[in-house]
């Protein structure tokens, strides 16, 4: 059953960052001739696989507490309703206000207002998805509210007036040279000594944002967590602005999309040792601040909660791509996977790159709008193998390509091309046929590994931009009837 | 219609008339450790020592003294009064001449060196400290804005992993996690110690 087909809308176009400005292929295209970049991201990327690797092989019941994971998240969506419903009543009797946001405009809507009528008019950010995704800082800077990001890497974004490229580290494209020479532009008062040392260019952002947050009154967070049955709000972090913003301000507001929610409280005792292990490599990160509603005497003493829609009721209506909303956003994904590695996060067009925003995009804003981006990938499962909820993301991108080619109305040789392919996989006797087809391709590479990029067309839009591995002499059923005589 | 009842109506077509519930969650993941409580403590200094926060040991009548040498080390020479306590920080574990909190407003305390607080338990699996804004804990702020953070550890306070953890905390405090001294990797995916948080964390372990 499709989102379309039921009336559910998804994510407004206009608003936010869940699209872009041209099509994978043509961004990827762009970015895989910046050589710098690729080599920042390979040297980054390869850090934390080697991390992450360590700290999950330590963990004998791994295994276990991904399964945990995965059949709390299925469970926790098939009673997404109730658990909202739980999680506003809990929030609301420990002194907190829940407001609901169909979509990007309406939560932008709430949150300006609220923050207006605390009468100041800068606020400070801890780095939040959601926000990104709504376009929120717009938003709010149209109302003349100046919205202060405070994690390192989103300041490092927001100073170069640049985008964020990875869920977790927004500025992983950016390396350490490139980092000192934004802070020696952008930041009043640096020392001009400033080295690219990481733990100079650290002590700088603390220096830089140290004032504001002792003077804010309003901060905006997001949340890894919400617990329904006791209405406990977590945010996962390291660098102690979480802490800072969920802490001094006297008013704090948490925009949280609604798949966040999880059960029970014993839930957190699961994600919270998959979560810091699966993103930045370490056994635990360094805070995680978890509250409930207010606490007088101790940190803010209004809390605004706005539960966030904008397009997920419409995945929750997918039966295989709703799995895509027990994302949580370890972006363990994106570090595994060889297209990001090589294309880069800006590519994708979307707040949420890599392999999970190649399944997460096209369903918020409807897969018309994303269409290239079920077809980013290579299919070779490494995603799904390190994720720690176990999301099939390699099967929801090929259920995702199949929606995508069903709904075109104009026949484009792709389309021709998967359609045939599926009916050939529907029956044993053309996919037979299909294989010994496969031989023609081994005559045109001339023994070469990989057929030439200039084969005619249609089948050069696929060899562009794709080395096509020359087909095998033999088939596997080939070989196992030969070798097994079946 | 509200947003609200919007949107959990689209929740309901979404799921559809028989929405399929799953079965009761099975969590065979490990829940306990036979680990005895001296393992336990070593597991937990090694952790902590990995993130780079200092552990100092010490036998119950001895943690002011302890401490004291800790602030020493930390800070260097310093007044007294650069160190503030939590209010329920009881008096045989407090520095000499330390200030306690007596809830002025919370973005004065970043005037303090140090700040002293007990914890309600420790996770020696993931070196996690856990803070529950009781009276020994002190107010989250306490333990945020001075630049060094001293916590008292109790040797009955450790458990193995964080189920057990979990398990003993209240889910309606204000609970604050702790892991080593605040830090980033968000410079190309490398960990440095010491960004917003305190740069310094001293553990007694009192055993
Ligand atoms: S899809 Fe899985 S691996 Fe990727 S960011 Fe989400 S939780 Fe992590």
């Amino acid at each position: 059953m499709t989102a379309v087909f039921l009336g559910i809308p998804t994510a407004p176009r206009g608003v936010g960052h869940l699209r872009g400005d041209e099509s994978f292929p043509d961004a990827a295209r762009n970015s895989l001739q910046n050589g710098q970049l690729r080599a920042n991201l390979g040297h980054a990327t390869s850090t934390i696989r080697g991390k992450r690797a360590a700290v999950v092989g330590e963990v004998a019941d791994w295994a276990e507490l991904r399964e945990a994971g995965r059949a709390i998240k299925a469970a926790t969506m098939a009673r997404l309703d109730e658990h909202l419903i739980a999680l506003e009543e809990q929030v609301t009797a420990r002194g907190g206000t829940v407001h609901w946001a169909r979509d990007a405009n309406e939560a932008n809507a709430i949150v300006t207002r609220l923050v207006q009528a605390t009468g100041t008019d800068e606020v400070v950010k801890v780095k939040s998805m959601a926000t990104q995704e709504i376009g929120l800082n717009e938003a709010l800077e149209a109302a003349g509210i100046a919205a202060h990001e405070t994690d390192l890497a989103e300041l490092i974004v927001q100073l170069g007036e640049d985008k964020p490229s990875h869920i977790l580290v927004p500025a992983i494209h950016k390396n350490r040279a490139e980092i000192r020479e934004i802070f020696l532009r952008t930041m009043p008062g640096v020392d001009p000594e400033l080295t690219d040392e990481p733990r100079h260019l650290a002590m700088a952002a603390r220096a830089h944002l140290r004032e504001r947050f002792l003077r804010a009154r309003v901060a905006i967070s997001g949340a890894n967590f919400a617990v329904a049955e006791t209405g406990t709000l977590a945010v996962v972090e390291s660098e102690g602005n979480g802490r800072m913003c969920l802490t001094l301000p006297q008013t704090l507001i948490t925009v949280m999309g609604i798949e966040k929610v999880v059960p029970t409280w014993r839930d957190l005792e699961v994600f919270l040792q998959l979560l810091p292990r699966s993103s930045t490599g370490e056994r635990m990160n360094p805070y995680t601040s978890l509250w409930a509603g207010v606490t007088p005497g101790d940190g803010p003493q209004e809390f605004h909660l706005v539960l966030v829609d904008n397009g997920r009721t419409a995945v929750l209506a997918d039966e295989v791509g709703r799995e895509a909303l027990h994302c949580i956003r370890c972006s363990a994904c994106l570090n595994v996977c060889p297209v990001y590695e090589r294309a880069g996060g800006h590519a994708y067009g979307s707040v949420y790159p890599g392999p999970i925003g190649a399944v997460l995009s096209p369903q918020l804003t409807g897969v018309q709008d994303n269409a290239s981006l079920p077809y980013a990938s290579s299919l070779c499962g490494a995603c799904y193998d390190v994720c720690p909820v176990a999301i099939d993301i390699p099967s929801i991108l090929v259920h995702l390509r199949a929606e995508h080619v069903e709904a075109q109305t104009r026949t484009t040789p792709e389309a021709v091309a998967f359609r045939a392919l599926s009916k050939a996989m529907s029956s044993p006797r053309l996919w037979r046929l299909a294989q010994r087809a496969a031989g023609l391709g081994r005559f045109l590479a001339r023994g070469r590994p990989t057929l030439p990029a200039a084969l005619p067309p249609p089948a050069s839009k696929w060899t562009r931009t794709r080395d096509l591995p020359t087909p095998p002499a033999e088939t596997f059923t080939q070989a196992w009837a030969r070798e097994h005589g079946g | 219609m509200t947003a609200r009842e919007d949107i959990l109506g689209r929740i309901r077509t979404a799921l559809g008339p028989d929405r399929r519930v799953p079965a009761e969650i099975s969590r065979d993941y490990r829940l306990t450790d036979d680990r005895s409580p001296d393992d336990l403590l070593d597991v937990l200094t090694d952790r902590l020592e990995d993130y780079k926060a200092t552990v100092v040991r010490c036998g119950p009548a001895d943690v002011a003294p302890t401490m004291a040498r800790a602030l020493r080390t930390a800070l260097g020479e310093h007044a007294p009064a650069d160190v503030v306590v939590a209010p329920g920080v009881p008096a045989a574990w407090r520095p000499d001449g330390a200030v306690e909190d007596d809830g002025r407003p919370a973005v004065d305390l970043a005037a303090y060196a140090a700040a002293v607080a007990g914890v309600s338990v420790a996770i020696a699996e993931t070196g996690t400290l856990v803070l529950d804004g009781s009276a020994l804990s002190g107010r989250r702020a306490l333990s945020l804005l001075p630049d060094c953070l001293v916590c008292v550890v109790e040797a009955h306070q450790v458990v193995s992993g964080v189920p057990e953890g979990l398990a003993r905390l209240d889910p309606t405090a204000p609970l604050t996690m702790i892991s080593g001294p605040s830090a980033t990797s968000d410079i190309e995916l490398q960990r440095v110690e010491g960004v917003h948080g305190p740069r310094t964390l001293v553990v007694v372990l009192v055993a």
